[in-house]
């Protein structure tokens, strides 16, 4: 048996096919993940993720230690409760763990990192602040559970179960802010490629706010779901799309490294600036639409004629597009078009610009 | 509880076998399969003219989730496939023992059910299983 959230029986209760997800045991789908998928595009939808890791982080040191950790520059963090989306890096560029970082007061940072991943990143952070001579608090919040709410309807829906002073700040909150709301943490931050908050509460209470959004019909939507919508939303998965044998330049997370101001000094930066001066990373990740019928899986052999061969990192049928897509790490000299191997058979597939879906409309042609 | 239909014979590979009253035998995956797999969003069947070798790998289902293997719970040859499964292959989830059967196939002899499990007997593996 896995380790269970505070929400575990009620999942259980509410008819939920449980699965092993990084030691968790953890609903992938209560009915129809197709229809939990829609629900989110269309209305409302609730996650579970109170298996994801939310770290405090406190002192006076915390953002000197950020700025060495993470590979996204914590300077831009300037105004209370903005996020930014980060790599943490090992020394030759491998991605030890994808996590958001809060910037809540100059002495206190909060960080949310993955479920399977929480122990070897606890370790790496201790081990960097002592090496690094930083005094900085890290606290593991067990105490602390967390609700990813999505989908047009869901900000609404939460905001209905704050305090009323609390309400319109919440509804306020630019996209990549986050409140603190009495003793819960509300962040207009998610993984669907929809609107919508997630919600950092107690343990306590998190029971009575899931039965309370049920009342209000948001659908309660498992891990199946929560993997199409990313993957239409092109948001990574860590673990299948980069690890700790692969770097951001070659897993589409370019983007969330910033390489100014040049004297920040970041783990992996040398390695990743060795990359760029040797020409760029030799591989890139790219979207895939399948054009003929079947589904992609991760892991499936990519043939670019002419130019060599890639893998699929994440595959799936994607409800809203009614085709198969993924994400692929393929030679950089890829164009337009691939074949990827299906138990035998060279499938034709277009390479497409990320992502497919965003806010309920495809973002691709078919 | 997944759902047994006392007149079909069954593999314990989850696949069920109808014989139809012209003696061809009808195949699908029951009722516990789909339930397992959720959501199917693609179907590849033997073409028509395919031999099938008891237990051989035979078609393929796949969810939204992943992909399984059905084998043939009858030796034969396949005389006809069920074509609506291309586009609408939710019909498995939908009506896995009418409407989404897999393929039909004329025996290779006229004992090919005899080795499978009845209703009974396959309602204890899926006890035996836990589902």
């Amino acid at each position: 048996m896995g380790r269970k959230t505070p929400l575990h029986d009620l999942h259980v209760a509410q008819g939920a096919r449980m699965v092993d997800f990084g030691g968790w045991d953890m609903p992938v789908n209560y009915g129809s993940q197709i229809e939990e998928h829609h629900h989110v595009r269309r209305d409302a939808g609730m996650f579970d993720v109170s298996h994801m890791c939310v770290v405090d982080l406190r002192g006076a040191a915390t953002r000197a230690f950020l700025l060495r950790l993470v590979a996204n520059d914590v300077g831009k963090l300037r105004i209370a409760g903005k996020a930014l989306y980060s790599c943490m890096l090992n020394a030759t560029g491998g991605v030890i763990d994808d996590l958001i970082v809060y910037f809540l007061t100059e002495s206190h940072f909060r960080i949310v990192v993955n479920a399977g991943t929480r122990d070897h990143d606890l370790a790496w952070m201790r081990r960097c602040a002592a090496d690094w001579g930083l005094d900085v608090e890290i606290l593991e919040r067990d105490d602390l559970a967390m609700i990813a709410v999505q989908g047009p309807r869901a900000r609404t829906a939460v905001a209905a179960l704050l305090a009323p002073e609390d309400r319109e700040r919440a509804l306020l909150l630019e996209p990549f802010f986050g409140i603190e709301c009495g003793a819960w943490f509300v962040a207009r931050t998610g993984y669907t490629g929809e609107d919508g908050f997630e919600v950092v509460i107690p343990a306590v209470e998190v029971e009575s706010v899931w039965r309370a959004l049920s009342a209000a019909g948001v659908a309660s939507c498992g891990l199946g779901a929560r993997d199409t919508l990313r993957l239409e939303a092109g948001m990574n998965l860590y673990g299948n799309d980069m690890d700790e044998t692969r770097h951001p330049l070659e897993s589409g997370l370019a983007w969330t490294v910033a390489f100014e101001p040049l004297e920040r000094d970041f783990v992996g930066r040398a390695a990743l600036e060795a990359i760029r001066q040797s020409g760029g990373s030799p591989m890139k990740l790219v979207g895939l639409l399948l054009e003929d019928r079947g589904v992609l899986r991760s892991h499936q052999k990519v043939v670019v004629p002419g130019v060599g061969e890639g893998e699929v990192t994440s595959g799936t049928f994607s409800p809203t597009l009614e085709r198969s897509i993924a994400f692929a790490r393929v030679p950089r000299a890829t164009g337009e078009t691939v074949q990827v191997d299906i138990r035998g058979k060279l499938l034709a597939a277009r390479v497409v610009k990320l992502p497919f879906v965003r806010h309920g409309r495809a973002l691709i042609s078919l | 509880m997944s759902q047994v239909l006392a007149d079909l014979r069954y593999a314990k590979s989850h696949e069920w076998a109808r014989s139809l009253p012209d003696g061809r035998i009808e195949v699908g995956i029951t009722d516990h399969a789909q339930h397992a797999l959720g959501d199917l969003v693609f179907v590849d069947v033997p073409p028509v003219g395919t031999a099938l070798a008891i237990g051989g790998a035979c078609a393929v289902v796949e969810s939204v989730k992943a992909a399984s293997d059905v084998y043939s719970p009858v030796a034969g040859t396949v005389v006809e496939v069920n074509a609506s499964l291309s586009g609408s292959p939710e019909l498995i989830n939908e009506d896995c023992y009418g409407k989404g059967w897999l393929y039909r196939v004329q025996p290779a002899s006229s004992s090919g059910l005899d080795a499978l499990l009845d209703a009974s007997a396959y309602s204890a593996v899926l006890a035996a299983e836990g589902g």
